[in-house]
């Protein structure tokens, strides 16, 4: 039954949430850089216009594949928040990515297969640590299933600070944060335009949004696992981490500079193997 | 059981029939009748073993005669061995084969080995009849139309189509000889003639190329063979038995690593992978059948089979190791691969690593996981090979570049091999959920260099397919459309692999519990089962998931209105998204490339290393069990 109303939740809610904290990063971002900056809701005001644009396209395949983007990353956040396997939710989360970068590649444009070949680059970038930390997940509280984990009597952080660490590096790259927003960022002045977006527009648009609105509130929810344990104040302390977290991303993103593939392949590979690789040693040994 | 020398004797006799058939139509119609008659025996085998009561029995205890026809056969394989290294002037291959064949024969004559049966019918057994039947029969169906579209197309190399059909059967009969066996001087028999063929095979062409690696296949495969002689030797003085239940028993270090050692040779994993990928210059159903039927999977049925002899000891920790470095090393060479058939030549390699990875642990989890791998690995990979074959004879290339737009230009092979591929890597099939087991058995054993293995090795893996699928799907109008050439038997057998593989992924958890539990529950005595029922639900969403999700998507997406516009260029589009203005007013083609991170992931900077690294893993280890465990 619990398991029913998260789900429901996180079907409702998760867009709210990502826009909110979208319009929030936003309103952040300006000041770091002594700007206003737009009102918290403009994010929504942003869908509603591209929502209501004439629906314009380079070819009858993209919207499939956003849609089904879309549908993956929602199914995948779907067995998350319902306390399905972690493991199983992590594969449907690449299954999903990989709908997005055939939508970018779709087209034969120049810049979105630019664009698509970048997000294949840092989603080889940060996969094995994803696995890693459902690995130390299942160590930590003894099984894949979130439903179980939650229940832990300490909060798995508490075995696992590496892979927390480890985690907050490569999410960069989940969150699209500089410096990792090599394939596509918030803003269109870049090397290759808008990289994967560049030929979404409308409506299309407006769904890949969405879906990266589902796909943040996914990514925190990673997080707050790593806070939550068996005793109801877990949760506020999880939300309260998750909000520092993602404060903690915003700054990353103003104060550094994008990186080279290269740099951003061999740092995340190295940090995943420091971090996640020694903390799975000591897990492991423990055990 | 009268079956099993009928489906070893099919096929032998199809080997011998053919050659002395001179219309191409005739022998067409004899291989569809021949793979039709193999396949129907196989599961008449299946049916009589199940009203047996489906236990594993053992059979042919008194074989003198067979025994002797079998060391006259070592002899003439030597000969053919020396006859080719002669002409050929190779010298590797000849020492290797005297050496091998010589300690056979010396310990055939010089031991009183116990009467013991010969050979057996169990259920690791009955699948790898399943996968040679069906995936190897519709490999020869596929084989005719194909070999009429690759002689049109390559008019410079002789025509000897009875000799390859030949030996397309006389392998399926190696490969069922080999499965059956239970006397491992048989299995080395059949093991043997399994090196030659494949040498034969990829010498097809009769290039320098073509040579060159076939040789180099030869002497690989007959170093695995050297193995597996000292092992029998080792057995037969140090145990007084060469049975391979025996030897899983018993378990002895030194005999089980030499097994091994021939286990990994043919199996393709490093330091001995090169030959797989040079056998890439034989015609596709070659490559199909050595990758996905046959031969590599002789390797992976042998690991299996000692696999519980390999739990927690250094045999194991050598299989392991050696099987998970070559997944993450196979996997890194794939992405810089613009060659169809090179991309799955790796992928192969590194699919097997795993396998092998698991089989190493051997523990029952790895173990299901592994045959679940092969089971899956072997239909898509034969499937994905017949796609590129078919698309070579209509493309003229197997360049993945130019397999840019295809589901334009030839949607069905699209079709197929995108199923293929998406069989390969994509949750929820299977592949992934063998991963899934695997992970978690390798965590439990406390195996921390295997997860991070598995780790790295399953982002790389992503990188290649994605970026493959990706190509094929662009939508891109080329400038001349493609007439294709692909024959309907070909479609046939594709079509056959992609329904299997579509009913394979359905089916999984029935799957699972009648086919892999038993098998599991045989090795180890008893069986858990491995995935829960919770598992089997999350799957069971995923699946459903997958097709359901797109398809939905695609009537949302056909009801919208759209108007199509041109795509967005570094100059202004010409209107026809081939073609840009360039700074100079002038026109410029547009040319869409793969990234293949040549400097990164390119053969010329991991092979050397990883060959020297693995090859020093394995001479250490043996040095280790022959100087201190034995």
């Amino acid at each position: 039954m619990k398991a029913v109303i998260f789900v429901i939740g996180y079907l409702i809610l998760a867009p709210f949430v990502g826009a909110l904290l979208d319009g929030v990063d936003r309103v952040i971002t300006a000041r770091m850089q002594g700007r206003k900056g737009p009102c918290v809701l403009q994010p929504f005001y942003d869908l509603s216009k591209l929502f209501s644009k004439q629906m314009i396209a380079v070819n009858n395949v993209q919207l499939l594949l956003n849609l089904s983007y879309l549908g993956f990353i929602v199914i995948s956040g779907s067995m998350l928040f319902g306390g399905t396997d972690i493991l199983m939710c992590l594969f449907l989360l690449s299954t999903a990515d990989m709908f997005l970068v055939m939508a970018a590649s779709s087209d034969s444009s120049p810049f979105a297969n630019m664009g698509a070949a970048r997000e294949m680059l840092q989603m080889m970038a940060y996969e094995p640590l994803t696995l890693l930390v459902a690995v130390g997940f299942y160590l930590a509280a003894g099984t894949f299933h979130v439903g179980n984990i939650i229940q832990s009597a300490v909060s798995p952080v508490l075995y696992m600070p590496g892979m927390l660490l480890g985690f907050m590096f490569t999410s960069a790259i989940k969150f699209r944060k500089s410096p990792f927003d090599l394939s596509t960022s918030h803003h269109a002045h870049q090397e290759m335009v808008k990289g994967i977006t560049t030929e979404m527009s409308g409506p299309t648009l407006a769904i890949m949004n969405i879906a990266e609105y589902y796909e943040k509130v996914l990514i925190l929810g990673i997080f707050a696992l790593f806070f939550i344990n068996s005793s109801w104040w877990s949760w506020p302390v999880a939300i309260v981490f998750c909000l520092a977290i993602y404060f903690m991303e915003i700054l990353w993103d103003n104060v550094s500079a994008r990186l080279h593939w290269k740099t951003l392949l061999t740092s995340c590979w190295l940090v995943t193997l420091l971090t996640a690789g020694v903390n799975l040693l000591i897990l492991i040994l423990m055990k | 059981m009268i079956l099993i020398p009928v489906l070893i004797g099919i096929p032998t006799f199809l080997a011998i029939l053919i050659p002395f058939i001179r219309s191409g139509e005739a022998r067409g119609k004899i291989v569809y009748v021949g793979s039709g008659c193999i396949m129907a025996a196989t599961v008449a085998m299946l049916i009589s073993w199940g009203n047996q009561g489906a236990h594993s029995i053992q059979l042919y205890t008194a074989a003198e005669a067979v025994d002797h026809l079998m060391s006259l056969g070592d002899i003439f394989l030597m000969c053919l061995i020396l006859y080719m290294s002669i002409r050929y002037r190779k010298v590797l291959p000849a020492v290797l084969s005297v050496a091998q064949t010589g300690l056979l024969l010396y310990v055939e004559a010089n031991t009183s080995l116990p009467e013991a049966e010969h050979m057996m019918i169990d259920w690791l057994t009955v699948l790898m009849c399943i996968i040679i039947a069906f995936v190897g029969g519709f490999i020869c169906i596929y084989t005719v139309g194909y070999m009429k579209g690759y002689h049109a197309h390559h008019k410079e190399y002789q025509d000897r189509q009875p000799f390859f059909f030949s030996m397309l059967f006389l392998f399926l009969a190696a490969m069922f000889g080999l499965v059956f066996s239970q006397s491992l001087i048989w299995m080395y028999f059949f093991w043997e003639i399994t090196s030659v063929i494949s040498f034969l095979m990829i010498g097809y062409t009769r290039t320098e190329e073509a040579i060159e690696n076939s040789f180099s296949a030869l002497w690989m495969n007959l170093l695995g063979g050297l193995g597996f002689s000292v092992a029998i030797a080792l057995l037969a003085f140090g145990n007084g038995s060469v049975q391979l239940s025996d030897t899983v028993a018993t378990g002895a270090a030194l005999p089980l690593a030499c097994l091994a050692l021939a286990g990994l040779t043919k199996s393709a994993q490093l330091p001995f992978s090169t030959w797989l990928y040079g056998a890439m210059v034989a015609p596709t159903p070659s490559s199909a059948l050595l990758h996905s039927a046959t031969m590599v999977k002789a390797g992976v049925y042998l690991l299996l089979r000692l696999s519980p002899a390999l739990h927690d000891n250094l045999v194991g920790l050598m299989v392991s190791l050696i099987g998970g470095f070559t997944f993450i090393m196979a996997s890194m060479m794939a992405i810089a691969q613009n060659d169809g058939k090179k991309v799955l030549a790796f992928s192969t390699i590194s699919n097997l690593g795993l396998i092998v990875a698991c089989a190493g642990t051997g523990v029952e989890e790895t173990v299901w996981g592994a045959v679940f791998l092969m089971i899956f690995h072997s239909v898509s990979k034969s499937m994905l090979f017949q796609a590129v074959g078919a698309t070579e004879n209509c493309l003229g290339s197997r360049d993945i570049e130019d397999m840019h737009g295809m589901l334009l230009r030839l949607p069905k092979l699209t079709y197929i091999m995108g199923i293929g591929i998406a069989g390969m890597y994509l949750a929820p099939f299977g592949m992934l959920i063998s991963k899934w087991v695997a992970l978690k058995a390798f965590v439990d054993s406390g195996n921390v260099v295997l997860v991070i293995f598995i780790a790295y090795g399953s982002a790389t893996t992503m990188f290649y397919w994605t970026k493959w699928l990706s190509k094929l799907i662009s939508q891109h109008h080329a400038r001349e459309g493609v007439k294709d050439v692909t024959c309907r038997d070909e479609y046939v057998s594709m079509f056959v692999h992609a329904a299997i593989m579509l009913l394979l992924c359905l089916l999984l958890p029935f799957v699972a519990t009648t086919v892999v539990d038993p098998i599991v529950a045989e090795m180890f005595g008893h069986s858990q089962a491995v995935l829960s029922m919770g598992v089997l639900t999350t799957m069971a969403v995923m699946l459903v998931s997958i097709l359901i999700v797109p398809t939905i998507m695609f009537f949302v997406s056909k009801a919208a209105r759209r108007q199509l516009v041109e795509i967005y260029m570094a100059g202004v589009n010409k209107g026809d998204n081939r073609h840009f203005v360039n700074s100079f007013g002038g026109d410029t083609h547009l040319y869409l490339s793969n990234w293949y991170l040549r400097f990164e992931f390119g053969r010329r900077h991991l092979l050397h290393p990883s060959i020297y690294l693995s090859a020093v893993v394995i001479v250490v280890i043996f040095c280790l069990l022959i100087g201190g465990a034995v």
